[in-house]
């Protein structure tokens, strides 16, 4: 007896065929990409001399370097501030089980918009709106918040015990009563751990938006590799990276301790 | 006094919870509902204080058409209406005093709500409500650290605290053990005499309800069966509620 695993395609000659034609299209891309081997090791050597020149690390201008990173942990925590006072009534209006449904087209559709671009193309927009600076960082980063936190919030919201809710209303108490009493305090945890994380997040990205004039360190890291300053460009993501490893530590700890 | 009438509700999903169900009480004795497991008893409660919207039918408590009310008409109505879980239905994360405290809910603004600013007179109130139900020095407690018969007792406290014209009680003794349940039922019918309140009491536990009740409403697939003394429920009565024969449980002569 032999025997054969059934096959997932109906027809026995659409595996090679399917399988050919992801071949082509990938050889295409290549090509048209110019995907070319050459021009690869070539750039490979280059990055050797470029870290050659990168080491040591110039940690000499440390004053341009912390006012930098402090500017973007300040952008990190006022916009998470705002995005999160901000976030949270946008997340109950995104609530399905709390809101009717009219209201609660238009809360998903601001944490849609919110979510739609990357916050590079936001910070573009807001750089061209405000200006250079931090206070176009801030509202990148707000503008992000509302998307990933009022998106999560509204879907812890979504998984609460509707018995507790159901016995606020029976005692005649208010929409806004059943918030405050019956909403709220199931869902209080998760708003502190999701702010703690938000401001992790944030403290990441405020280290990139600065490149487009969004302030943070951004802008000097960018200014260090177009001047060539590889060193200065090498001790200041150190910095990033050490920053941004103790952020993600005190949030890891401090969501732990929260719930 | 409560009057139903010709009370009907079938759900989205086309399950017709209630056909045609009438009934009136009047004084405060309590009055219990049988009957078996989708028979439409929760929802005839959930009707009375409209968290379900029957389809038709009335409700009135006390010369008040609840059935025509809108708004804060139907919260004020609500308020006058304690309500009491089988799951308890505590808020968990709250402790127990603000759990009782939410029984005034519809008489406080909303930002003393918030603020947990209560006035002097419902603090009072529940912490001799609290007392009432045997739980003095548990206001502190969270909800979440107590037993299943000290929530219920919270939610008796919280329903009472309400000063309600009459309590809704729904399988308060499912989630217990019998002898809790024992405890939780008579603290019920006692404290609803003491206030002079009539209680409308779902359960499915029959010796239970042969044990507190007087008059006792048998509820069958959304119609009334039953509806006479508790010295009437003969063992051709009980099979007529729940339908079929019955084991010994709850139909031999009280």
């Amino acid at each position: 007896m032999r025997w054969r695993r059934p096959s997932v395609w109906p027809r026995p000659w659409m595996g090679p065929a399917v399988w050919a034609a992801v071949a082509a299209f990938l050889v295409w891309n290549a090509v048209s990409l110019q995907v070319d081997p050459a021009r690869i090791a070539r750039g490979l050597a280059r990055l050797g001399t470029l870290a050659s020149r990168a080491f040591p690390p110039d940690f000499s201008r440390a004053g341009l370097l912390a006012s930098g990173m402090l500017e973007s942990i300040e952008i990190a925590t006022l916009s998470t501030v705002f995005g999160v006072l901000l976030g949270i009534p946008v997340a109950v209006l995104a609530a399905r089980n709390v809101v009717p449904l009219w209201v609660y087209g238009g809360g998903r559709s601001a944490i849609s918009l919110g979510r739609t671009f990357h916050e590079l193309i936001v910070a573009i927009l807001f750089v061209k709106a405000v200006g250079f600076g931090p206070l176009a960082g801030i509202l990148t980063l707000t503008v992000n918040s509302v998307g990933f936190f009022g998106k999560l919030l509204a879907e812890q919201i979504e998984t609460i015990d509707r018995g507790q809710i159901e016995a606020v209303r029976a005692t005649g108490a208010s929409r806004g009563g059943v918030l405050v009493f019956g909403v709220l305090p199931q869902v209080l945890p998760r708003i502190i751990g999701l702010t703690i994380y938000q401001w992790d997040i944030h403290l990441r990205q405020s280290t990139i938006i600065g490149i487009v004039g969004a302030g943070g360190i951004g802008a000097t890291l960018y200014n260090a590799f177009s001047r060539y300053d590889y060193d200065f460009a090498v001790a200041i993501l150190i910095v990033i990276v050490a920053i941004v490893l103790v952020g993600e530590a005190v949030s890891a700890v401090a969501r732990k301790w929260v719930t | 006094m409560l009057e139903v009438r010709e009370l009907a509700k079938t759900y989205p999903g086309g399950d017709q919870a209630l056909r045609s169900v009438s009934f009136t009480i009047e004084g405060h004795d309590a009055v219990f509902i049988i009957g078996p497991s989708g028979a439409g008893k929760s929802t005839l409660l959930r009707c009375i204080n409209r968290l379900v919207e029957p389809d038709r039918g009335s409700v009135r408590l006390d010369g008040v058409q609840i059935t025509a009310l809108r708004g804060q008409a139907l919260r004020r109505a609500r308020c006058g209406m304690g309500m009491i879980f089988q799951e308890f239905n505590l808020v968990e994360r709250l402790t127990v005093m603000e759990n009782v405290l939410s029984g005034r809910l519809g008489s406080v603004s909303l930002w003393q709500a918030w603020r947990r600013r209560f006035p002097p007179e419902d603090v009072d109130a529940a912490f001799a409500t609290l007392a009432r139900v045997g739980l003095e020095g548990f206001e502190g407690k969270r909800a979440d650290e107590l037993s299943g018969g000290q929530r219920q007792r919270v939610g008796i406290a919280r329903a009472l605290v309400q000063r309600p014209k009459i309590l809704l009680v729904d399988e308060p003794t499912s989630s217990l053990d019998p002898r809790t349940s024992e405890s939780v039922m008579r603290l019920i019918v006692d404290l609803a005499a003491e206030d002079r309140i009539p209680a409308l009491v779902n359960i499915h536990d029959v010796l239970l309800a042969r044990a507190f009740a007087k008059r006792i409403i048998g509820l069958r697939e959304g119609e009334i069966v039953y509806d006479g003394p508790v010295s009437g429920l003969t063992r051709p009565a009980l099979e007529a509620i729940y339908g079929g024969a019955l084991l010994e449980a709850g139909g031999a002569s009280p």
